[in-house]
């Protein structure tokens, strides 16, 4: 059987098995260091976020340097800075045109909560729109505040049981986007 | 009118304000003027704004170039509000804001609205770059520019009903593209 | 086309059955600073017909400010021009003030100016680094970057935020500088100063900077007043409109600065107008340390400056008032008052509208580079995609202040 068709019972039960551990181990290691940014930019935490791409809170120590302007290239959307209604369908198509795996990480008040704008036209938090890994609030968050949370994604990633993760697409997006992910 | 109307509003002496009764008053265009905290400020019924503002963009002595800012205010429900509003019963007032860059100085011009007839005419005529701005105050307000070259929404969405600034839309209802409303 | 061609009236175009395309330029896009969306329609290379669309950053800045108390509204002014925070607050301040008819502290007047300066340092480094990143030049970013960080230092020495500064009150600031900050400052100006030049001796006669600034994103000086450009943009094109010269405010007149003025408009100009300018402001904190006399930092009528805390803990009166201000908020007289302030982009106005009460009635923010984005089809229309990108940089169209 291959490591593609294992069901949750199953890896409990072959969890003795030395080379199903150690893969899925060396899979989500590979992964923890090596995110591809793609770093959805709206607002003011943007200019946090060039500081910590910057050379002093520098971001390529945990490797996630490189940045991806492509939803397909990339693996990690740091949504950065305030979600506005008129904004919110396009996050959700970037998302879901982002292949699998893929992480959320929502950077800022305004993405965990809506911030101090509790209006008509702010998206009270992105978790109400795609599904989120981590939260980092702060308006903007301290540059280390950010490589804690980064930390605590990479340990998010090495606990993944298995190395076939399928989050999904958001059941908001365009009907063609859905199709394509699952096609 | 007469200076004895500015009541509490500060005296109206800078020469373009005196330039502005010479001319203007006249032609009886003036609803009021005042220079409260320094400001120039004249306002003028919404229908004569084209000829105010050819005068104050093309008389050598004004040569008012650049339109700075376009807005409106929504006085529903204020307390205090100007005293040359309540016989016009005016709800909205569009506010103008203009410089001049060779002779730098500056006026305001007001014009003030009705809720049932919330026309004016539109300024790009005289300035090109009052396009945005007029845009906005269409899509915050209400405030329909005639003769705008493309008067549709800038700040908001497509689809979204009502205009967010007045003083009668709450500022906690929310109409998402996408997603849940809370 | 060759000669012979286009003199029988061949019309390659026309022959070749070509199309333009439609190209979206979306909201989430690297090269655009903040979200806007571009919908071109291109002619291979040349644009034909751009459509600007703004407002994906719309947070209802004026309805928000409308539900606060007059002091609340200092942390939305903070997140407007999001690259220089304290300009915004002075501005609002300022006009705050007017609107009741007090004058603060020379002391205070001079540790506005201090701030307004080193935010727009702040905002000069952001986008003139942003800029070169743009177009390739990832050094030169890093560069100005480390030069920005120094800077924050500073302000959070004074106010405690790197970014969203918060600083200024209505009757006058927060807090004094800290112990220790002129020789701070003399250290990262110095320090600054060495990022300077390293930074212009990369960009300002390199070959492929030159050639993708120089003569692209024109503008006439009669447009750019037509179309209401303020700030560097305007200055690009010759006109010397600086609202700190044309109508001083705060101590602008006791210190000695010059405008830089450009001549052609394009880019190019923009871009050096800026860098001058970064050094025109580190000149006038410098003179403002020297001249800056002691005394308070606050006006002393507690109707409108919250009393300090040992004060309002101790005595009745500032008690009184300081519950009245929390509750009620400052009480500022009905009228109406329009405030500019030179911003890092052009004149930031505030238009304060007051109904007699506690909360603002209107909070209008005339935004510098809202006039400046509406002239983009003005811009690059015939010019080549690649144009579209330092142009948009220089423009520096902030989210936060023209979506609001």
């Amino acid at each position: 059987m291959g490591v593609n068709e294992v069901t949750p019972g199953e890896v409990a039960a072959l969890s003795d098995s030395v080379i199903i551990t150690q893969l899925s181990k060396l899979v989500n290691w590979g992964r923890k260091y090596s995110f591809f940014l793609y770093p959805f930019v709206t607002a003011c935490c943007g200019m946090e976020f060039m500081s910590v791409a910057g050379p002093r809170y520098d971001i390529d120590r945990f490797g996630a340097a490189l940045p991806r302007f492509s939803p397909r290239q990339a693996d990690l959307l740091m949504v950065v800075g305030t979600i506005s209604h008129k904004q919110a369908p396009i996050l959700v198509k970037v998302y879901n045109q982002m292949a699998e795996p893929k992480w959320v990480f929502a950077y800022g008040s305004c993405t965990v909560s809506g911030g101090m704008y509790n209006n008509y036209a702010t998206v009270q938090g992105i978790d109400t729109l795609i599904p989120v890994d981590v939260f980092v609030p702060g308006c903007p968050p301290r540059p280390e505040m950010v490589l804690d949370g980064l930390i605590m994604l990479q340990e998010k990633v090495v606990r993944e049981p298995r190395i076939n993760l399928t989050r999904g697409v958001s059941p908001l997006g365009e009907a063609d986007d859905r199709k394509i992910i699952a096609g | 009118m007469s200076q004895g109307d500015n009541k509490g509003y500060g005296v109206v002496d800078s020469a373009v304000m005196a330039r502005v009764r010479a001319k203007l008053g006249p032609l009886g265009l003036i609803l009021h003027t005042h220079n409260q905290h320094g400001d120039d400020t004249v306002v003028v019924q919404a229908d004569d704004i084209l000829q105010v503002m050819e005068f104050l963009r093309h008389d050598p002595a004004m040569s008012f170039d650049m339109m700075m800012d376009l807005t409106a205010v929504d006085y529903l429900g204020a307390e205090r509000t100007h005293p040359y509003l309540e016989p016009l019963k005016a709800r909205f007032e569009v506010v103008y804001h203009l410089y001049s860059v060779e002779k730098n100085h500056r006026i305001r011009v007001k014009a003030p609205l009705t809720l049932e007839n919330c026309y004016i005419n539109s300024v790009t005529g005289i300035w090109a770059g009052a396009d945005w701005f007029e845009r906005e105050a269409f899509d915050l307000y209400g405030v329909v520019f005639r003769g705008h070259p493309n008067l549709k929404r800038i700040l908001l969405y497509e689809g979204f009903e009502g205009h967010p600034l007045r003083k009668d839309y709450d500022k906690f209802k929310r109409q998402p593209l996408i997603g849940p409303v809370n | 086309m060759r000669e012979e061609d286009r003199e029988k009236g061949y019309d390659f175009h026309k022959k070749s059955h070509t199309d333009t395309m439609v190209i979206n330029m979306g909201p989430s896009h690297p090269a655009t600073h903040g979200t806007v969306k571009f919908f071109l329609t291109l002619d291979g290379e040349i644009i034909e017909d751009i459509d600007v669309e703004i407002g994906y950053l719309h947070r209802a800045f004026e309805k928000e400010c409308e539900a606060q108390k007059w002091n609340g509204v200092f942390p939305y002014t903070d997140r407007l021009d999001y690259t220089a925070s304290a300009l915004n607050n002075v501005g609002y301040a300022m006009a705050a003030e007017r609107l009741i008819g007090i004058e603060v502290p020379e002391r205070c007047q001079y540790l506005r100016t201090i701030v307004s300066e080193m935010a727009r340092l702040s905002g000069h480094y952001t986008n003139v680094g942003a800029g070169a990143l743009e177009l390739g030049a990832l050094t030169a970013f890093i560069y100005f970057i480390e030069a920005r960080e120094l800077l924050w230092d500073l302000m959070e020495s004074i106010c405690g935020a790197r970014l969203t500064h918060n600083y200024v009150r209505i009757g006058g600031v927060t807090s004094d500088l800290p112990s220790g900050f002129r020789e701070n400052i003399k250290r990262i100006f110095a320090k600054n100063r060495e990022l300077w030049v390293d930074f212009d001796t990369m960009l300002t006669k390199n070959r492929i900077f030159l050639d993708r600034m120089r003569d692209t994103g024109a503008i006439s000086q009669k447009d750019a007043i037509e179309w209401g450009f303020t700030g560097p943009c305007l200055r690009a094109t010759g006109v010397p409109y600086d609202v700190r010269r044309a109508q001083p405010y705060l101590v602008y007149d006791r210190v000695d600065f010059d405008i830089p003025v450009g001549s052609t408009g394009d880019n190019f100009d923009r871009y050096l107008v800026r860098m001058e300018e970064i050094n025109q402001s580190m000149r006038i904190i410098e003179q403002c340390l020297e001249q800056m006399p002691d005394g308070p930092i606050n006006v002393d009528d507690p109707r409108w400056r919250m009393p300090s805390k040992d004060d309002s803990s101790t005595k009745m009166e500032p008690l009184i008032f300081h519950f009245k201000q929390i509750i009620e908020g400052p009480q500022i007289p009905a009228g109406e008052v329009y405030q500019a302030v030179e911003g890092c982009n052009g004149e930031l106005g505030y238009y304060l509208v007051s109904s007699g009460g506690g909360k603002p009635w209107k909070c209008r923010v005339r935004p510098p580079s809202f006039a400046l984005t509406a002239a983009m089809p003005l811009l690059v229309k015939g010019a080549m995609l690649a144009d579209l990108i330092p142009t948009f940089d220089m423009i520096n169209l902030i989210g936060g202040e023209c979506d609001r």
